[in-house]
């Protein structure tokens, strides 16, 4: 002990390197606590495809299908129903012919679905995830604008048609997703897959 | 009799002798002087602390009985309000707090507004106090998914797709606070995680602080005038007297007919007509159905109507996004009131016509949008909750010219009786 004068640059010369070094550590001592909120392991494996049997569904009908923790809905149009879904002024629908909203391209079409006569569609609204109403009737009383039948969210208000595609001048940014799926025969439906996803 | 004060006092001097305990006692209580002038709107400071309490300890013993797993908790609530010894007073006392806490809360932050107590050099405490509210409502918000009912459920699915909203990392980010792709028991238990351990210990850490940011820069009072101006020979402000024994009796006093009232619903209406605990969430979670009218708990409302008037598409965004940014843009900006006030005076006794204009068009605005908000969405509410909107915020942002056009009256140098 010759020499017990302070030296400030090293000082502060150590103090910065190790809150730097510190800091790192700290940074990766952080990762494995930010990563554990993320899905676990066997939440990623419940995504299994279901089947589902629809050979009870009668027309006009809905059935409901839980796939993925979601809500799939299966809605079997009437021909009336069907010849509903034109005639829309532009100015009714936000996303007429499903530009900038989620389906599989043999969905993106005037009826957003493989058959015009079955519907199949993520049960969630865009909005803000509720389950929206099947509202069938084609002419309900307070669903204000040109009504042909369709689902109405209770959370915000949000309107679709029986395509799914969302109204104009409500909260629900785009369409109803419609989920890969397909015919196994005619009367039996898997959801989760199709010909471009394998499962 | 003496021998026992001579033991009593020797214990505490031992204590004194390692721990600061009298000169705690002396900052805080015994020494901390309080204006004279306190009114009715200085309870609730008081009162938000002993809710706390409540919460505390209802929610001490609820967590014995209750389990965190979707296939059990709804039944475990049930069991608690059926089974448990006094368990329905134990769950209704935590469930009529939480209503509780933010009804004192919000005339606290009011009592804030009337006599400009947020002003110099009173930010900070402002600022803590708002954190206080965030972290209540972070509490609340997770504390509603635990019984595990269909508004429990289809509430939490609402609030956590908000994120959702956000460009690019929103869906990611949804993800990470769900643990799933759908709120599901991964979420009911991390919430439970969140709601009995980190948010209480974080309102608890943010009391003291509030707590002692007051204590640091004094309180205000309806007058709005510094005490510490006019100090006696002794240093005392004149205009004060010391917080323990004058307002600990008064406080007792506020605290009484606080509890009475307190009672009076957990006995008499725990539910409130389906405002304090909602019909829906008798019934048990169903992901499949959403039912046919959801709102939030009340104490919600306000800003849930902000998030639901904008049903409007503009610049590039989606009216999904405005929603949610009007939505916490509502919150946020009562974090920067102490600099968008710009009055020469604190209190509402000495302001002119046009802030007290403002002010009750905001709270107008603010109770409005909070009917609105738990009622089923029309095109005519909508309209009601946008000119709302725009009213909540215009008292904001016009607040800086207001505040300076406005004719005070000249404040008196010492507090008024």
């Amino acid at each position: 002990m010759t020499d017990n004068t302070v030296d400030p640059r090293r000082r502060r010369f150590l103090t910065g390197t190790a809150t730097v070094i510190g800091g790192i550590g700290a940074g990766f001592a952080a990762v494995p606590f930010i990563s554990s909120f993320q899905p676990s392991a066997r939440a990623k494996a419940i995504g299994a495809p279901v089947e589902v049997d629809i050979s009870k569904l009668e027309p006009g009908q809905r059935i409901i299908q839980k796939w993925r923790g979601k809500p799939v809905w299966i809605v079997r149009r009437t021909p009336e129903m069907i010849e509903g879904l034109k005639g829309f002024a532009p100015e009714v629908l936000r996303d007429p012919e499903s530009d900038k909203s989620a389906q599989p391209t043999y969905a993106k079409n005037a009826w957003r679905s493989e058959n015009p006569e079955y519907l199949v569609l993520v049960g969630v609204c865009t909005h803000l995830g509720c389950s929206p109403s099947f509202v069938p009737e084609m002419d309900a009383a307070g669903m204000g604008s040109p009504w042909n039948g369709g689902f109405f969210c209770p959370c915000h208000g949000s309107k679709f048609d029986l395509a799914g595609r969302v109204y104009m001048g409500v909260p629900a940014p785009s369409n109803l997703e419609v989920p890969p799926y397909q015919f196994l025969t005619e009367t039996r439906l898997v959801i989760g897959v199709d010909k471009e996803n394998a499962a | 009799m003496n021998a026992i004060v001579r033991q009593l006092t020797s214990l505490r001097d031992w204590v004194d002798d390692r721990f600061p305990l009298m000169k705690l006692w002396n900052e805080h209580l015994a020494q901390y002087y309080a204006p004279k002038n306190f009114n009715f709107w200085y309870y609730f400071g008081v009162l938000s602390l002993v809710v706390f309490v409540i919460q505390i300890l209802t929610g001490i013993w609820l967590v014995m009985n209750y389990k965190p797993d979707a296939a059990e908790a709804f039944a475990s609530v049930e069991y608690i309000m059926r089974d448990v010894e006094w368990g329905w007073l134990i769950r209704y006392m935590h469930s009529t707090g939480a209503s509780a806490f933010f009804v004192v809360v919000y005339l606290h932050m009011f009592r804030a507004l009337l006599y400009g107590s947020y002003q110099k050099p009173r930010e900070l405490l402002w600022i803590l106090g708002m954190l206080l509210y965030l972290s209540l409502m972070a509490e609340a918000f997770m504390g509603y998914l635990l019984p595990w009912g269909q508004m429990s459920f289809w509430g939490a699915q609402v609030i956590i797709s908000l994120f959702g909203a956000i460009p690019f990392v929103g869906e990611a980010l949804s993800t990470l606070i769900r643990g799933d792709y759908v709120v599901s028991d991964i979420t009911l238990n991390r919430f439970f995680s969140l709601h009995v351990i980190a948010l209480p210990f974080a309102i608890a850490g943010l009391v003291v602080l509030h707590i002692i940011a007051l204590h640091e820069v004094g309180s205000n009072n309806p007058d709005g005038v510094e005490i510490k101006k006019h100090k006696g020979p002794d240093g005392k402000p004149l205009d004060g007297i010391p917080f323990h024994p004058y307002y600990t009796v008064k406080d007792s006093v506020g605290i009484v007919v606080f509890l009475m009232l307190f009672s009076m619903v957990v006995f008499f209406a725990p539910e409130m007509g389906g405002y304090f605990l909602e019909a829906n969430n008798f019934i048990p979670a169903d992901p499949l159905k959403t039912p046919l009218h959801i709102a939030p708990v009340w104490y919600f409302t306000p800003f849930y109507s902000i998030l639901r008037a904008n049903t409007v598409n503009f610049f590039w965004l989606d009216a999904k996004l405005w929603g949610v940014v009007f939505m916490g843009l509502g919150v946020m900006v009562l974090f920067l009131l102490p600099w968008l006030d710009k009055s020469r005076v604190r209190s509402i006794r000495y302001r002119g016509k046009v802030y007290k204009t403002a002010l009750t068009i905001f709270v107008v605005s603010f109770l409005v949008l909070g009917y609105l908000g738990i009622l089923p969405p029309t095109p005519g509410r909508t309209l009601a909750a946008q000119i709302c909107t725009v009213l909540y915020f215009l008292f904001f942002l016009l607040m800086p010219v207001y505040t300076r056009l406005d004719k005070t009256l000249p404040v008196p140098d010492r507090v008024t009786h």
